[in-house]
């Protein structure tokens, strides 16, 4: 086989704790994402739009749906002969297997998988991060600069900083300080979780990696460290450009209505950069005569008799006479009562808000969620979502 | 049973009456639904009875039927056990081309006799409508027939179609031309359901008698000696062969009762699917009674209309009682009215352009007014 230049590695395991009812039978990279996505989709996309044909998904939570959705890559254009996607879960050898310990950890499990290929540079990326990117760029620099490890970057808001890795960049472009998620951040470029490796390089330290005991075995905690000490050359790649984590409820959300703006920072309708998808079979989308639909994203096989504003409908979803939904994200398949009213909302895939009930407040700030499935009657309770 | 019926669906001959629309491609391909080909309601209506072998007797102009189709697998026939052949004319010569269906069938025997089905579903492409063939090979077989044509009884049915004239018990005692006076409101959906051997006995013997044409020739002349049925199919029927059929049915979609059964009743309907991400709807967007496909971008309002895949409709424009194929563009305060665009139509600005219910105005794929 073809040696391949540059493989990639896609994190995809994350339980996703912090979406709460979201990800209760879900891994988070499956989560809906955008009207017709899910999160996942758009890591792929970059890499088939890159060049890569070559990716290894890394599973374990949850990991039926995700593998069912993701079937052997034909949506991204990743059913090859020659490489493809294989989805990697973790798995026993003769000695015996445990769960990913953490990213690298995870890597290091599958390096006959990266050997086979025998690729000069690997591409290590999460499912979880809604972006377009491409890769073959950051290789370029990578590249250019001799690096052992490129990791992209990002400015954030210095407000938001903590929740990432940060790092100091000098005007080389070489990494001079990384601290994974500061109480006091001193820079605000995060790393966006998207590495490349020189591959003989890492291979080396996901071995030393692996026999140090006291390591949590993963990228930001333990590999990217130990090769700064080792003064090998860490440079940073600068990326402008939309990129966010959704991983809170907040972050989905907000990733949501993001897409909403008059001319979104995030483009979905670029003819060169098509997110791909499997994409559901429904017809057109049926708007009534008295609906209204207004400064949001409609998805097709939805039956609008309702008023929208501000939302992101998914496909199949049914918005009954004098129902009303707002600044919310409505998934697969709900049915919005009668009279019904939806405010600063996530509703699950399947949910069914009964004719009359409200969710949510328009005076309030918080998001309400509704559960994948749930049926929601007058009566119903709705349990508060843990704050992330 | 599985691979009891093989399809066809058979496109020689079929009419070339919508003007722009089937100018440079056939009428199986003409896009219809909002996202739709014509050909894709009878494709899935196929597959979703199971039928796993289906030949497309391609004919005249058909690079958009390849296109459209490719490997089949959008309608899941490209799996070991099942198959999509799409079959164009096994000869150069322009006098052979023109000669009727049952010459091609023949031409394509092997498709036939390489195939263990028991029975075959003979179909056109431009009968809309969502239907199992399973009960009619039921009654088929109940009634012993030779043949059974699946029929529709409605008075006003828009589109030209043949009328069938039947007996108390089922029995086909006539069909007529979809010319002159009608014989009865009964109107054949071109569906012909008969033993696989008693295709290619017909096939034979009628090309031995110099005749070509399968209903015309083979069917027709024996009405006397084979024991043809009508089965009368009651669901919705769109018979899309003419501008003005083709805009009446394209309206009827906008009947929610339609919509529903059309696209998923019995089964739902397959297509070639597009990566468009989906409508956005902007502030200033009106949108009432339409049908709106992903990829499109709306400013402006739209009534009563249908938009196809990635339509974008600029501030100010007004676009009512229209059909707007892909990729078209409508700029700002222009006004469109009984129209329709084909794919890739741009309107300028401040354009006033309007049909009437009668006679919609169409634009041919591509142009810019």
């Amino acid at each position: 086989m073809a040696r391949k230049e540059m493989l990639a590695m896609l994190l995809a395991g994350g339980e996703g704790k912090r979406l709460g009812v979201l990800t209760k039978d879900l891994a988070k990279p499956a989560v809906y994402f955008g009207g017709k996505y899910r999160i996942i989709d758009f890591t792929l996309s970059n890499c088939t739009h890159s060049g890569i044909d070559t990716v290894g998904v890394l599973t374990q939570y949850q990991p039926f749906e995700l593998n069912r959705y993701l079937g052997i890559g034909t949506p991204w254009g990743l059913d090859r002969s020659d490489g493809g996607m294989a989805i990697l879960p973790p798995h026993v050898k003769q000695k015996g297997g445990v769960w990913y310990k953490g990213t690298a950890n995870a890597i290091y499990q599958n390096m006959e998988f990266i050997e086979r290929y025998n690729p000069s540079y690997v591409l290590v990326i999460s499912g979880d991060h809604i972006y377009t990117m491409d890769y073959d760029l950051m290789l370029q620099h990578h590249k250019r600069c001799g690096a052992d490890v490129t990791i992209a970057g990002i400015e954030v808001d210095w407000k938001e900083a903590s929740r990432f890795g940060v790092m100091h960049v000098d005007d080389e472009d070489r990494i001079t300080a990384f601290e994974e998620k500061p109480a006091k951040p001193t820079s605000n470029i995060a790393s966006m979780g998207v590495y490349i490796f020189t591959w003989s390089v890492l291979q080396k330290y996901l071995i030393y990696d692996e026999a140090n005991r006291q390591s949590s075995n993963d990228f930001g905690k333990d590999i990217i460290p130990a090769m700064m000490r080792d003064g090998l050359i860490v440079s940073a790649y600068s990326f402008r450009g939309y990129w966010k984590d959704v991983g809170t409820i907040e972050s989905l959300w907000e990733a949501n209505m993001d897409l909403l703006a008059e001319e979104p920072s995030l483009d979905l309708s670029d003819k060169d950069w098509r997110i791909y998808s499997v994409n559901p079979n429904r017809p057109a989308q049926y708007v009534a005569a008295g609906a209204e639909v207004i400064s949001s994203m409609v998805t097709e096989g939805c039956v609008v008799e309702g008023r929208v504003d501000r939302s992101v409908l998914f496909y199949g979803v049914q918005m009954e006479k004098d129902s009303e939904v707002s600044e919310s994200v409505i998934m697969p398949n709900v049915r919005i009562g009668e009279g019904a009213r939806v405010y600063r909302a996530i509703i699950g895939e399947g949910a069914v808000i009964e004719d009359g009930v409200q969710i949510g407040d328009p005076e309030d700030d918080a998001i309400t969620v509704v559960a994948v499935g749930q049926f929601v009657a007058n009566d119903h309770v709705l349990l508060e979502v843990e704050p992330s | 049973m599985s691979n009891r019926i093989m399809g066809v669906i058979n496109l020689i001959h079929e009419t070339d009456e919508l003007e722009h629309l089937t100018q440079n491609r056939c009428l199986a391909t003409v896009p219809f639904g909002a996202r739709y080909r014509l050909i894709d309601f009878i494709l899935s209506s196929m597959v979703n009875s199971g039928i796993n072998k289906v030949a497309v007797f391609a004919h005249t102009k058909y690079r958009s039927l390849m296109d459209h189709l490719g490997s089949g697998k959008y309608w899941d026939l490209n799996n070991r056990q099942s198959g999509l052949f799409i079959l164009p004319p096994a000869t150069d010569d322009l006098q052979e081309i023109s000669r009727g269906d049952l010459y091609h069938f023949y031409q394509n025997r092997d498709y036939f006799n390489r195939s263990t089905a028991e029975y075959v579903v003979i179909t056109r492409s431009h009968m809309v409508c969502n239907i199992d063939f399973n009960p009619i090979i039921d009654e088929h077989e109940a009634r012993g027939a030779d043949i059974t044509i699946v029929c529709k009884k409605q008075h006003d049915l828009p589109g030209k179609a043949r009328k069938v004239k039947m007996s108390s018990d089922g029995r086909v005692t006539s069909i007529q031309e979809n010319y002159g006076r009608m014989l009865s409101d009964v109107s054949s959906m071109e569906m012909y359901v008969m033993k696989k051997d008693l295709l290619m006995e017909l096939v034979e013997t009628s090309l031995a008698q110099g005749q070509d044409h399968l209903v015309r020739h083979a069917i027709f002349s024996r009405l006397n000696k084979l024991r043809v049925y009508g089965h009368l199919y009651d669901g919705y029927l769109g018979v899309v062969n003419t501008l003005e059929s083709y805009f009446t049915n394209s309206m009827n979609l906008l009947c929610p009762e339609v919509w529903k059964e059309l696209f998923f009743q019995p089964g739902t309907i397959f297509t070639k699917v597009k990566d468009e991400p989906p409508a956005r709807y902007l502030e200033s967007s009106k949108v009432n009674n339409s049908l709106i496909a992903n990829g499109c971008r709306i400013e402006g309002t739209v009534e009563n209309s249908i938009l196809f895949r990635g339509v974008h409709i600029g501030k100010g424009a007004v676009i009512r009682n229209s059909i707007i194929m892909q990729n078209g563009i409508i700029g700002e305060n222009s006004l469109i009215q009984h129209s329709i665009l084909d794919k890739d139509v741009r309107v300028d600005c401040n354009r006033d352009i309007r049909g009437a219910e009668k006679l919609p105005f169409l634009a041919g794929k591509r142009k810019t007014i």
